[in-house]
């Protein structure tokens, strides 16, 4: 199932639930898949064509006033084009706005680098007291939509639309702010942020063990707050610490990895799969793995590099 | 409100509480305070259904200063209506207050929406009447915005969003006071013409002397009458209307100014000054 069908099916759920929830759209419904949510609730749709700040503002208002709105457009437009909007109307006004970021990093793909969202996440975690999130499979999403419903404030989530992968139990409970621990071990440490860069993890593991290298995988699901206690507490008994993630290095996940070992303190090497500060171009989805040094053989030579530089040491 | 106050002395005596508490500072956004105050007085004194013991009321009237600096000016009028404590207006913009320059519905009981960012604040209003509809309510929904702040273009994303939506509750105000923080708004960037502007976006419009309390009081009967359509008030008003040493002077947007100076303007109203009995 498409991640975007999950998006929509869950909010016509909680939709039917609780008269609150409203959704906002910026002329892209046809690409977000909300459009069945329209069908059921079309008093509850506002779909403002190509006008995303005022998406935003106009959200603001709706959640002044006692409503749950989710906001969605591409992440660029959901991100530098309403930064400010989102910042004010929403965040410092202290609103409950649910603005959705699709196509993340990397999947943008033939949109290309005007559309290939690297920085937004990045932008975001300097808005104070706001909630990151990107589910990295169906059931996480699913599962978390309606705890950012409840979270008072306003959430920014970063949507993996087109595709689908279902990772996680069921019954598997999840808290914004909580990361998994999915795969234990003694080596080294990947972080990862995302669907994309999950089941690249996940393949570098694989490969790693392959070579006698254990490595333990933490899906951060939220940027911000960053579950700290999870991450150092691996970081402590690895020594060595990979962050993967389909965004720029600079202030995103491998930025607050970076800043909560530092910090406390804790003596762990690290390395930053990403977006190495470049802007994005057009592509194919495994041309632009490799271009960005996002798949699975970077994590695994990033990893091999920590390691034997621990053992030496 | 529905007492039955003199909003010709409630429109002096806010003037005079905002020259007191911009003046008591030395500094502030006298200009574009001075030149809603009388809009501000009919809604509060006169149109609006709010409840100062219940600043948030299910089913009250709902008013966004887009032009959030201008939130001294209805800072006084809350003031005065009880929301907060009078004592409260001395403590504008000291370290840790309850009323910041620019209007914050977090920290300001009566405040609805926080603005100051120009251009933002139109977006919320729609949002808010959009809300009160799906709420089956038929209350109102006022917001003021700036001329110079009608150059953001935001505001013209909503004009289309109110219109397409019908949010017919949803009655605005543009403070067309003829300045900017540069110089006149005809230099900077003109906005003739307005009203065809608003017109054009499907709006109800009405244009009228921003100082002429009947007039701006008939303006709302008349857009409450008008079904289908959002409703933009264009008010010509004086930035600083009501004191001498601001009326017409380019500087007046953040002005310093002492205390001896807002307490010449305050007995100048005392005496009459700017009253239309008076010229």
């Amino acid at each position: 199932m498409d991640m975007r069908d999950v998006y929509c099916e869950t909010l016509m759920e909680m939709a039917a639930a609780d008269d609150r929830i409203v959704l906002l759209e910026a002329d892209l419904m046809n690409a977000t898949g909300t459009k069945p949510f329209r069908a059921a609730y079309p008093d509850r749709t506002f779909n403002v064509g190509v006008s995303e700040a005022d998406m935003v503002g106009t959200a603001a208002g709706l959640s002044a006033a006692g409503k749950i709105p989710f906001a969605a457009s591409f992440g660029c437009f959901a991100s530098r084009r309403v930064y400010d909007q989102f910042f004010l109307s929403a965040n410092y006004a202290r609103l409950n706005v649910n603005l959705v970021g699709t196509d993340p990093g990397v999947t943008a793909l033939f949109n290309g680098g005007t559309h290939m969202t690297f920085e937004d996440a990045g932008i975001m975690r300097n808005i104070p007291e706001l909630r990151i999130l990107e589910p990295s499979d169906e059931t996480s999403l699913r599962k978390l939509l309606p705890r950012i419903a409840a979270w008072p404030q306003s959430v920014y989530l970063r949507l993996h639309r087109k595709g689908g992968w279902k990772y996680y139990d069921e019954n598997e409970s999840f808290e914004i702010g909580k990361g998994k621990l999915i795969r234990q071990g003694h080596d080294v440490t990947l972080v990862c942020f995302g669907m994309v860069m999950l089941q690249e993890a996940l393949k570098a593991a694989d490969e790693l063990h392959k070579h006698g290298i254990d490595a333990e995988v933490i899906d951060a699901l939220t940027l911000k707050p960053l579950d700290r206690d999870l991450v150092l507490a691996s970081a402590r008994r690895t020594g060595a610490v990979v962050t993967c993630e389909n965004h720029n290095i600079h202030n995103g996940l491998g930025s607050a990895v970076a800043e909560a070992l530092a910090e406390e303190g804790v003596p762990a090497r690290l390395s930053r799969i990403g977006c190495q500060d470049k802007f994005g171009e057009v592509g194919k989805l495994d041309y632009l793995m490799e271009a960005f040094g996002l798949s699975a053989p970077h994590i695994v030579k990033a990893a091999r590099g920590l390691v034997s530089r621990t053992h030496a040491a | 409100m529905t007492a039955t106050v003199d909003l010709t002395d409630k429109a002096r005596q806010i003037r005079k509480m905002t020259l007191d508490t911009i003046g008591y500072l030395g500094v502030g956004h006298i200009g574009g305070s001075l030149s809603v105050v009388d809009m501000l007085t009919v809604l509060y004194y006169k149109q609006m259904n709010i409840d100062p013991k219940n600043p948030r009321m299910e089913g009250r009237d709902w008013f966004v200063m887009s032009k959030g600096h201008a939130g001294p000016a209805l800072y006084c009028i809350l003031a005065d209506l009880g929301f907060f404590p009078e004592d409260w207006l001395r403590t504008l913009n000291v370290g840790g207050t309850s009323l910041p320059s620019h209007c914050d519905r977090v920290r300001t009981p009566g405040i609805d929406m926080s603005t100051g960012s120009l251009g933002q604040g139109l977006s919320a209003a729609v949002g808010i009447a959009l809300a009160q509809r799906l709420d089956g309510r038929d209350n109102w929904v006022y917001a003021c915005i700036g001329d110079g702040e009608s150059q953001e273009g935001q505001n013209w994303e909503a004009a289309m969003t109110a219109a397409h939506f019908g949010t017919d509750r949803l009655i605005a105000f543009t403070d067309f006071n003829k300045m900017q923080i540069d110089g006149y708004t005809k230099d900077v960037m003109g906005l003739e013409k307005l009203e065809e502007k608003w017109a054009s976006f499907n709006w109800h419009v009405q244009r009228i002397d921003g100082h002429d309390l009947e007039a701006i009081d008939t303006a709302v009967e008349t857009a409450k009458k008008v079904t289908g359509r959002p409703h933009m008030i264009i008010m010509d008003t004086l930035k600083g209307k009501g004191a001498e040493f601001a009326e017409h002077n380019l500087g007046n947007h953040n002005m310093v100014f002492d205390y001896d100076t807002a307490r010449q303007a305050i007995e100048a109203l005392d005496n009459g000054y700017g009253s239309r009995e008076a010229g």
